[in-house]
């Protein structure tokens, strides 16, 4: 296990450097610059702030100064906000997306492997078309609509909970949450009702069942360890994807989270942000796919 | 062998339309196929054509499904809509699934220093920043819809691949793989004979999910002009912009948003029922 | 499953006692305001943007302020000043009483100090030319001279600054309302670094030394930024609120959502769909006004056929500006017939721009384009927007069925439509131009050769000539009839073709008293207060 873990690690650094090569040279090619404006920059103050942030060099050179910078740890200044550090900024929003996306995780899981589970176990009756019929739902309504819906009724028309903030006033947490959560949740179940089905036609679960082992021990012990195989390969990526893809419901609830500074930061060309936040999230990515490996080969020893 | 082989898919078959809910399915997304094909000849209106001083109107006989913001047919622009959207859900989830299986089986089935290299390289992908990358492919490539469906598809694949690698990681230890192995059969062979057709159940699942998620993703890429150009539209422009408007004009949200919906339920249940038809071990029964 | 749906019940009702913050706002006296992206920084030689000079009109106070109703400007922190017979030498008077945040009282030296930090080069400030109008600013700033002593700007004594223009500029004090033109304290900036650093932490709160109404209180990225009263303000009783809230909303819908809840007095903007319902839903609350903007069709003339001018004369005559702003941008616009907007009070050109189908199918007929002979598809390009895309949608049916022209619409990112227009890989482009102070100049300026922001490749060197001559007119009605000879030129070549005078649409709780409208919607906050009826 910690050689595994140790084996990763090891592994994951030259995955980071192919990412940030690849970034790097993606955005300096990339059409626009940082400083383009609708009120045009004249010529002498552009040569400034290229000359102010070394992009006068050739890009080569500037690709090697900026991984020796970050060798040292320093991810130099953002370029949309100049007196703040690109570090500065992941700081900022990453506790916040953070949490965004462990309530939204939990909330998936609970409901999504209850549903799955449910309708996994009665395939093909109404307690299976009905959380399925849901969760295909959740899935076709994209966050786009479901939060500004959301905050119509529960906001606007109810007054229950307010339609904006995280941590201002208190319930505001509770639509980004849900708006986050239900698309995950949805995919949840469904990969647990697949996984379900597939494992209660296995040999061994009937050889579970022959021996007389009660029905709730079957499933829960012996059934659903390996019927969530594709839901924990899936939560990894799911994980990493709640964090990066949390741009819209952060946008939609108006949350401070990383998530808007990492799309932000590709349309206003802010290069030091978006090579940070994509280091940043690269690492997340690969930390979580790690975790979901190792909780596989937990559920199926066969696997180690 | 072939002869067993026709009959396993004549049975797949069979059983698929015996599954009310799946035949059921099976017609709409013909129709609604149908519908796209023959749109130029059969949409009621052009795409294009604007009545400004109709401007956004509810349902009426004249327009069915209402008009929207500049007084265009919905009804027309649904239906050409669906020809780019079902275009690139297909093809996209196509490309997706086809990269995906190949690589997550490759990966899982070969293990050790393949596995690992394989699986890195996911990694690495999914760290690339997308939207740069797209802004990028418009640059090179200049706007085409191929293009679309290869950069979703391109996009898609990894986390198909995850989930097949994980798969085949558990079915390569299981007995029938290893008597197989035992027996001399090559490795191309277990893949494709044995591997493969036993991760249908959980690829499908995935792709069927997958298909929504690209024809909404369509509407972003739109977003940064890589997409359909107005006044061309996709379902998921068309679900986008009735978003914005949907306590005025509730018909501009809901006529393509039931479409859609339709269509996602009825390939969810096509896909169920393909995956019992096709499962090996349902077979063997 | 019953309980569940209890207690989420019971926690439902639970949260619906949330106190709206407009109503806590009564008590409070802040006023919360939605203002669009997270502002870049609060250094007001940086900064470029709207919603950074919202918040900098509370922090800091130049030696004029802009007047709420758009009158001429009120005295500042100059009391009054003197203007010589030729118009070039202006000696401002400074009140004793004007003070930083910190105690240090603001004087003649402070605006010295933070105009040659402007025109440093090394800061490369993006807003020099706000006063490039002073003797030798602009050489200074591009490097040609190095010494500051040489520039136009001098402390007579304490409260004594005197200013020498290179050309008459009777909109000069309005200049000066801008946001690039206010001082900064001296040792804040020298305390984080020197002069002419970028990025230091001096406008963070509690670093920030400002001498506006109120100080910086709190900033949180993408959250919020409080200002609160500033007790050293040399016109206190004239500052009601307690406080201001700015809210950075990128996003209209939330923006419009919060409002509707309670969560903010003024917003940004409203949903292009909502305006005709809410005429009737909010009659009191929409609010509409004049702004000091145009919304035009930038033609790359060096693009064929689009270097044709009676191409382009065919384009504008087939554009049914009326239809437009009635049927699709809603928001109570004007048709535009000048580049620079109609003001009532000051500048009103007299170009007249006329919708002629017939007359434009002639032209083209006339060029040889017809059947046999199409006209080749042109591409508009235009940033990825609602508003954008319904406009261009319609025009495109216009230039269709009126001209027979067929063009092709792209959308791009911003970064991707800006940087096709400055290397002109454009035919058409949508732009729109807001101007910085009431003045024609900010507008037809940007047509004279080679300015950065002309970008069409049009170049008149008679309108470059009648500029300049504009430029040194003693009086200002001297001064309009070269423009207005300039836009006559301008409007009959044709290189930008310009739909619509912008209107500034908003939504404004009724609580809000002492709120004024403007043409360049700005105005102080002093004299702003929050009151139920």
């Amino acid at each position: 296990m910690i050689s595994l873990i140790f084996r990763r690690f090891l592994a994951a650094l030259p995955v980071l450097l192919v990412v940030i090569t690849v970034t790097f040279f993606m955005v300096h090619s990339a059409p626009g610059g940082p400083f383009d404006a609708d009120k045009a920059v004249s010529k002498e103050v552009l040569e400034q702030l290229n000359e102010r942030y070394n992009l006068n060099e050739p890009v080569w050179k500037q690709y090697f100064i900026y991984l020796s910078n970050v060798v040292q740890g320093d991810f130099g200044p953002s370029f949309r906000y100049p007196s703040r550090s690109v570090t500065e900024l992941i700081l900022t929003g990453l506790p916040i997306t953070f949490e965004l996306a462990l309530y939204s995780i939990i909330f998936a899981i609970f409901i999504g492997v209850s549903a799955g589970l449910i309708s996994g176990l009665k395939p093909n009756t109404s307690y299976d078309y009905v959380p399925m019929t849901l969760a295909m739902a959740g899935i076709c309504i994209p966050s786009i609509i479901l939060g500004p819906s959301l905050s119509l009724v529960f906001g606007i028309t109810l007054q229950w909970v307010p339609v904006s903030g995280w941590g201002d006033i208190p319930g505001d947490k509770i639509l980004p949450v849900i708006t986050l959560g239900t698309a995950y949740a949805a995919y949840c179940a469904r990969l647990t009702r697949g996984g379900m089905l597939e494992i209660l036609n296995q040999d061994f679960i009937r050889t579970a069942r022959a021996k007389g082992l009660s029905e709730t021990r079957v499933v829960l012990v012996h059934a659903l360890r390996g019927g969530l195989t594709p839901v924990v390969a899936f939560l990894g990526p799911a994980m990493a994807g709640l964090l990066a893809g949390s741009f819209v419901v952060e946008t939609v609830f108006g949350i401070p989270g990383l998530g808007r500074f990492y799309v932000e930061a590709a349309f206003n060309r802010d290069y030091t942000m978006i090579l940070g936040t994509t280091i940043f999230f690269s690492s997340l990515i690969i930390f979580f796919n790690l975790i979901a490996d190792l909780v596989a080969s937990a559920l199926n020893p066969k696997l180690r | 062998m072939a002869n067993t082989e026709s009959s396993l898919y004549e049975d797949a078959f069979r059983r698929l339309f015996s599954n009310k809910l799946s035949l059921f399915s099976f017609c709409f997304i013909s129709f609604i196929t149908i519908l796209a094909i023959l749109t130029p000849w059969i949409a009621p209106y052009d795409y294009a054509y604007q009545d400004l001083d109709l401007g956004p109107s509810g349902p009426s006989m004249a327009h069915w499904m209402g008009t929207d913001v500049l007084g265009r047919d919905l009804l027309t622009r649904i239906l050409y809509g669906s020809r780019i959207s079902l275009m690139v859900g297909f093809l996209a989830t196509m490309v997706a699934l086809f990269i995906g299986v190949i690589w997550g089986t490759i990966a899982g089935y070969a293990g050790g220093k393949i596995d690992t290299v394989m699986m890195r390289i996911v990694d690495a992908m999914y760290g690339v920043p997308f939207i740069i990358l797209i802004i990028l492919l418009m640059v090179i490539f200049g706007r085409n819809l191929v293009l679309l469906f290869v950069a979703i598809g391109a996009v898609e694949w990894l986390t198909m691949s995850r989930i097949v690698r994980s798969q085949v990681r558990s079915l390569s230890q299981q007995e029938f793989v290893l008597a197989a192995q035992a027996m001399g059969v090559s490795s191309v062979d277990i893949i494709f004979r044995h591997l493969i057709p036993n991760t249908v159940g959980p690829v499908i699942v995935y792709a069927t999910l997958t298909v929504p998620q690209i024809m909404l993703l369509e509407a972003f890429l739109s977003f940064l002009g890589l997409g359909v150009q107005a006044p061309m539209s996709s379902w998921g422009i068309l679900i986008r912009d009735g978003a914005v408007s949907m306590e005025e004009y509730w018909w501009l949200l809901i006529f393509p948003s039931i479409l859609f919906s339709l269509t996602l339920y009825s390939l969810n249940f096509i896909g169920d029922g393909l995956r019992d038809a096709l499962d090996p071990r349902t077979v063997q029964n | 499953m019953k309980k569940i749906i209890y207690i989420t019940l019971i926690f439902l009702t639970a949260c619906s006692s949330y106190e709206k913050p407009v109503d806590s706002s009564l008590e409070t006296q802040v006023l919360l305001i939605g203002n669009g992206t997270e502002p870049q920084d609060l250094d007001p030689h940086i900064v470029t943007g709207v919603p950074e000079s919202k918040i900098l009109m509370a922090l800091l106070e130049g030696l004029v302020i802009r007047h709420p109703d758009g009158k001429s400007p009120l005295p500042g922190v100059a009391q009054s000043w003197d203007i010589s017979s030729n118009g070039l030498i202006y000696t401002f008077n400074l009140r004793k009483n004007a003070r930083w945040s910190n105690g240090d009282t603001v004087d003649a030296h402070d605006f010295v100090y933070s105009w040659k930090r402007v025109l440093l080069p090394s800061l490369g400030s993006q807003y020099p030319d706000m006063l490039y109008d002073i003797k030798n600013a602009e050489p200074f700033n591009k490097g040609e001279i190095t010494d500051f002593n040489e520039v136009g700007v001098k402390a007579i004594n304490d409260y004594q600054l005197q200013v020498t223009l290179a050309n008459p500029a009777p909109y000069f004090i309005e200049l000066l309302t801008h946001y690039t033109t206010r001082p900064v304290h001296k040792e804040t900036i020298e305390q984080y670094g020197s002069i002419d650093s970028v990025g230091t932490k001096w406008t963070r709160p509690g670093n920030f030394v400002g001498n506006g109404p109120f100080n910086l209180k709190e900033w949180q990225l993408n959250k919020v930024i409080e200002v609160e009263k500033s007790n050293t303000y040399w016109d206190n009783s004239a500052v009601k609120l307690n406080g201001i809230k700015f809210y950075p909303i990128d996003n209209v819908t939330r923006e419009d959502l919060m409002f509707r809840s309670g969560q903010l007095h003024i917003t940004g903007s409203i949903p292009q769909e909502k305006i005709d319902s809410y005429k009737t839903l909010y009659p009191q609350e929409l609010k509409i006004f004049p702004y000091f903007g145009t919304y035009y069709y930038r033609i790359n003339i060096n693009k064929p056929p689009l270097d044709e001018k009676l191409v382009r004369d065919a384009l504008s005559l087939g554009l049914d500006r009326k239809e437009l702003v009635d049927k699709v941008a809603k928001g109570g616009q004007e048709p535009a017939f000048s580049f620079t907007p109609p003001d009532k009070n000051g500048y009103y050109p007299t170009t007249k721009l006329e919708f002629n189908p017939t007359k434009a199918k002639q032209i083209l007929n006339d060029l040889g384009y017809s059947e046999e002979n199409p006209f080749p598809k042109i591409e508009l390009l235009y940033n990825t927007s609602e508003g954008h895309q319904k406009i261009a949608q319609a025009i495109q049916q216009m230039w269709k069925t009126n001209l027979g022209v067929d063009i092709e619409l792209t959308n791009t990112d911003w970064k991707v439509y800006l940087s096709r227009q400055q290397i002109g890989d454009y035919s058409i482009s949508r732009a729109g131009w807001i101007g910085d102070y009431p003045d024609p100049k900010t507008f037809l300026d940007m047509m004279v050769t080679g300015r950065g922001n002309n970008q069409t490749g049009w170049s008149n060197q008679e309108y470059d000539s009648l500029l300049k001559k504009a430029a040194n007119a003693t009086n200002q009605t001297e001064r309009f009839n070269y423009f207005n000879e300039a836009e006559k030129i301008l409007m009959d070549e044709k290189p930008i073709i310009p739909i619509y005078t912008y209107t500034r649409m908003y939504m404004l709780h009724p609580d809000v008293k002492g709120w004024k409208s403007n043409l360049l919607d700005t105005r102080p906050y002093q004299n702003i207060e929050l009151i139920r009826d």
